[in-house]
């Protein structure tokens, strides 16, 4: 089937077979490979990203069903070589080990900001409960969202 | 240093000792960082696997005409397609590459393809029929020590039996509690799913591999057996990899990939799933510990005697070591001169257990620290009272006859950590999602009850028993740029950060350029055992010194100096005896001094049948203190607080420090309640991140944490490894603020709600 959807700003139209799975599609047919699978059973976020402005985790949404939306990776956020700040934020915080987790909780957490500007501690541990981290018991990650609201890193 | 407070970055070189920035942080939070699950090529296949679903069968017949009918498939290949040796291992070649006529465990491969698509080999791995006759599972550790009981393997059902006698194995105490410990099957669950590329050579004359692992030359090696080839015929690449925690230790699909390539002449790509991850890798081993502690009226440990069982599972793997660091563990960080200890590992049906994090540490230390409360009960002390009398120093000697020459902090590590405020009493609003339960919100804050608990280790680093796990580094200096080549898997430990700030170090260099990660070079020996900082890091120290000898020769022989009076200031090299001043930069320039060294750590030996011997190489130690909230009536747990004091030698890097102490903590609370893989009679329950639960980040409890910082002179940079202490007492410790809590004796981890609220 044909699907037409806007990737970071880009406009792409694909033949694609109807099981195929949205991060199957970003990762396999347009080389997006930033956004990871974890799990396959929505469980860890490492495959969130944004549709529609809001992160979804794209392991359990069909390339098809995102026809005709707008999709932002991580590949998207930054502009013009700058890193968007939450990016930044989790750079200088520390806010990653392996970074298998990181664009999942990135693109969660520019969510989160855009839901609650302001958020204190437990928000943020509200928030980023469904990503899941292995390396850094989430810690730096907090501190990173934390810095990101602040404007500071 | 406090998980709360600001970081704020020194504007000064990202020299040892700061907290600079990892170089991958910027490709990791773009999402440029190649995992190795990220490679693709030109005409590539992909591969899978074909799993036995039993936990011990025959394999009757296998029929794979159907399979080779579905258009797209390339091969199929089974144990007799194997070139070189049919099994493979870390210690012991014991293990399949595929099952040949029986298969050991759920999950055992048998099988695998090559096809156009992951889809198509799903629907080929499904067309080939294979019969089974099952056979009765061994599941059970008593029936597989027991000699009675049919081998299940050539090899046997024990992996290894090994004793430890020292002192008066006969004293008798004042005091004597005994207890028995049940510890569960955790996994690693790293989150980036293995997978790996392999392309061949043309005419199949060798075959490279870009795969996440954390040991390069290992894998080279096993490799290299089973497809009958050369090593050096075999190149491996570190494909980008999201955490290990002992996982990939172990082969898993390295042969596989590189038998499908071989066979087809193109690369191929295998990928595994959550699911298929589950039984592709080892796990933490379960075991049963019992132990019977006698001490004096003044609390004085006198003898600690008593068993230690683990179970294996179906292979060997690496638990004839974990054995090893388990039994010569069971002592804990304190004083003791006698003893009578054994210890078995067995083999099962069950899924085989190998390497994660703490090995066999992390089960001993559940036993000795459940044993040191009820210590504390007996003799009428606080738990932190008991310790402090016990704590190990510096020149006590373990039940082994070693004497510890590490720094041994012990008694400062449970000070410092009892210092640490408590936190506030809890104050809930109902349906809070701070309340234990979380998010189920069905928790009553009228039931909580707070609870405190405690549990101090002492760790091993390094590998054990004369093995010679060593270290190869090379450093290039070229005007005033170095660059760094090393085989050390980064695995998300941060040693990419260390190795650069090293170099700045002691080069006077801003700019580190690393050398992709291979086997160009000598091994780096595996990233584990909490031994990278020091190995592989007194690697590059190394080499990095020899360049900075010849570069003060160098420049000695320009100015007419004695080299031995130069000296590397901030990014200048400076005569210590004179007005000489001269950037690295600029003296650097039209030069290339290369240097390549090989770090070895002390010798170490073998136990003999009595358990004695020097089979250590150092030893780190670290305090645990949990607080928790527990609803009695739901058996459910929130641990609030940790507050930790770890011994570190020298700092290094105080934020991928603090990173290591706080990851570490998360996976201790794992195990305490809530990991574990759920075995029935060899049959895996729950091989999905929808029934195996990890702590998320309304889990994670407040960690409050003091790095001791004692130079260990021991160490090439006077920092002993971090990565494990932090895991092992902070499993017990949980327990114990849930037994404290509660007032139930709790003796299996994880703790599970009916363990609570009821109890047998």
């Amino acid at each position: 089937m044909k699907i037409s959807l806007t990737v970071n700003g880009e406009l792409r139209e694909s033949e694609i077979e109807p099981r195929t799975l949205l991060v199957q599609y970003l990762r396999e047919n347009l080389a997006l490979t930033g956004t990871n699978i974890g799990c396959d059973t929505s469980s860890c976020g490492a495959c969130s990203m944004h549709l529609n402005g809001e992160a979804v985790k794209s392991c359990t949404i069909l390339a098809a069903q995102a026809d005709g939306c707008n999709i932002t990776t991580i590949e998207g956020l930054a502009k013009g070589g700058k890193m968007h700040p939450m990016q930044e934020a989790f750079m200088q915080n520390h806010g990653l080990q392996c970074g298998y987790c990181t664009p999942g909780m990135v693109m969660a957490a520019i969510s989160l900001l855009e839901e609650n500007a302001n958020p204190t501690e437990d928000e943020v541990r509200v928030g980023l409960e469904g990503n899941l981290c292995r390396c850094t018991g989430y810690h730096n990650i907090i501190q990173s969202v934390l810095a990101c609201a602040k404007g500071g890193n | 240093m406090k998980n709360s407070s600001t970081t704020t970055r020194s504007q000064s070189r990202e020299v040892l000792g700061t907290s600079a920035l990892r170089p991958d942080g910027v490709a990791k939070t773009q999402g440029d960082f190649a995992f190795s699950s990220d490679f693709q090529a030109e005409n590539m296949l992909w591969g899978a696997t074909l799993r036995s679903p039993h936990p011990h069968a025959r394999i009757v017949s296998i029929d794979p005409t159907d399979a080779w009918r579905i258009p797209g498939v390339e091969t199929i290949i089974f144990a007799d397609d194997v070139p070189g040796q049919a099994t493979y291992g870390l210690i012991a070649s014991d293990q399949p590459v595929f099952a040949q006529n029986v298969v050991r465990y759920m999950g055992e491969p048998i099988a695998a393809v090559a096809a156009d698509h992951p889809e198509t080999c799903r629907r080929a791995l499904a067309a080939i029929k294979i019969v089974y006759e099952e056979l009765p599972v061994l599941f059970d550790m008593d029936l597989a020590i027991d000699p009675s009981t049919p081998p299940i393997h050539p090899d046997g059902n024990v992996f290894r039996h090994q004793r430890i006698i020292s002192g008066d194995p006969d004293i008798v105490g004042d005091v004597i509690v005994e207890g028995t410990y049940d510890i569960g099957m955790q996994d690693q669950a790293f989150l980036g799913l293995e997978a790996a590329l392999a392309y061949p050579d043309p005419g199949g004359a060798g075959v490279e591999l870009v795969v996440a692992t954390q040991w390069l030359h290992e894998d080279r090696k096993q490799i290299a057996d089973c497809l009958g080839m050369a090593p050096e015929k075999v190149r491996l690449v570190l494909g980008g990899v999201g955490g290990a925690f002992g996982a990939r230790e172990d082969i898993s699909l390295q042969v596989h990939t590189c038998l499908l390539a071989l066979r087809t002449g193109r690369p191929v790509k295998v990928q595994y799933s959550r699911e298929e991850s589950f039984f592709g890798h080892v796990h933490r081993h379960p075991g049963r510990i019992h132990l019977r502690h006698h001490a004096d009226r003044n609390g004085k440990l006198l003898k600690v005697e008593g068993w230690m069982k683990l179970d294996g599972g179906a292979y060997a793997s690496t638990s004839s070591a974990v054995l090893l660091n388990g039994i010569t563990h069971l002592q804990g960080p304190y004083a003791c001169d006698n003893s009578r200890l054994e210890a078995w590992a067995t083999r099962t049906n069950n899924p085989p257990c190998g390497a994660m994090r703490g090995f066999g540490v992390v089960q001993a230390c559940f036993a000795h620290e459940g044993q040191m409360d009820k210590l504390a009960v007996a003799l009428g002390l606080s738990p932190v009272e008991v310790r402090l009398r016990n704590a190990m120093k510096t020149g006590d000697k373990l039940f082994t006859g070693q004497v510890v020459d590490s720094v041994a902090p012990v008694a400062r590590c449970i000070r410092e950590t009892d210092a640490i405020p408590l936190p506030a009493e809890p104050a809930y609003g109902t349906g809070s999602l701070e309340l234990p339960g979380g998010s189920g919100r069905t928790s009553d804050p009228s039931h909580i009850r707070r609870g405190i608990g405690w549990g101090v280790s002492i760790k091993n680093l390094m590998y054990s028993e004369g093995f010679d796990d060593s270290a190869e580094a090379r450093c290039t200096l070229a005007d005033g740029v170095a660059t760094l080549k090393f085989a050390t898997a980064e695995v998300g430990q941060g040693f990419v950060v260390l190795a650069q700030q090293i170099a700045r170090t002691i080069l006077g260099v801003d700019t580190v350029v690393l050398d992709a990660i291979d086997t160009q070079i000598g091994s780096a020996g595996s990233t584990s055992a909490s031994r990278q900082t020091w190995m592989s890091g007194g690697a590059v120290d190394g080499a990095c010194r020899l360049v900075r000898e010849r570069l003060f020769e160098q420049v000695a022989h320009v100015h007419n100096l004695n080299p031995l009076q130069l000296a590397v200031e901030g990014t200048d090299i400076v005569d210590t005896l004179g007005p000489l001043r001269v950037p690295v930069s600029e003296a650097s320039k039209g030069l290339r001094i290369e240097e390549t060294f090989l770090h070895r750590h002390r010798p170490t030996e073998e136990l003999d049948e009595n358990g004695q011997g020097n089979c250590h190489v150092a030893f780190a130690f670290v305090a645990h203190r949990a607080v928790v909230d527990v609803d009695t009536e739901l058996g459910l747990v929130k641990v609030v607080q940790i507050a930790t004091a770890q011994d570190v030698g020298q700092v290094l890097n105080p934020l991928t420090l603090l990173g290591q102490i706080e990851g570490g903590i998360a996976q201790g609370l794992g195990l305490a309640v809530m990991e574990e893989i759920v075995v029935d009679r060899g049959v895996v329950k729950n091989p999905s991140f929808t029934d195996y639960l990890l702590p998320t980040a309304l889990d994670a409890p407040d960690v409050v944490a003091i790095p001791i910082e004692e130079y260990e002179p021991l160490a090439p940079l006077g920092a002993k490894g971090v990565g494990e202490p932090p895991c092992i007492s902070v499993t017990p410790a949980i327990v114990a603020a849930i037994r404290n809590a509660t007032g139930r004796d709790i003796t299996r981890t994880p703790v599970r709600p009916q363990d609570i609220c009821l109890p047998t």
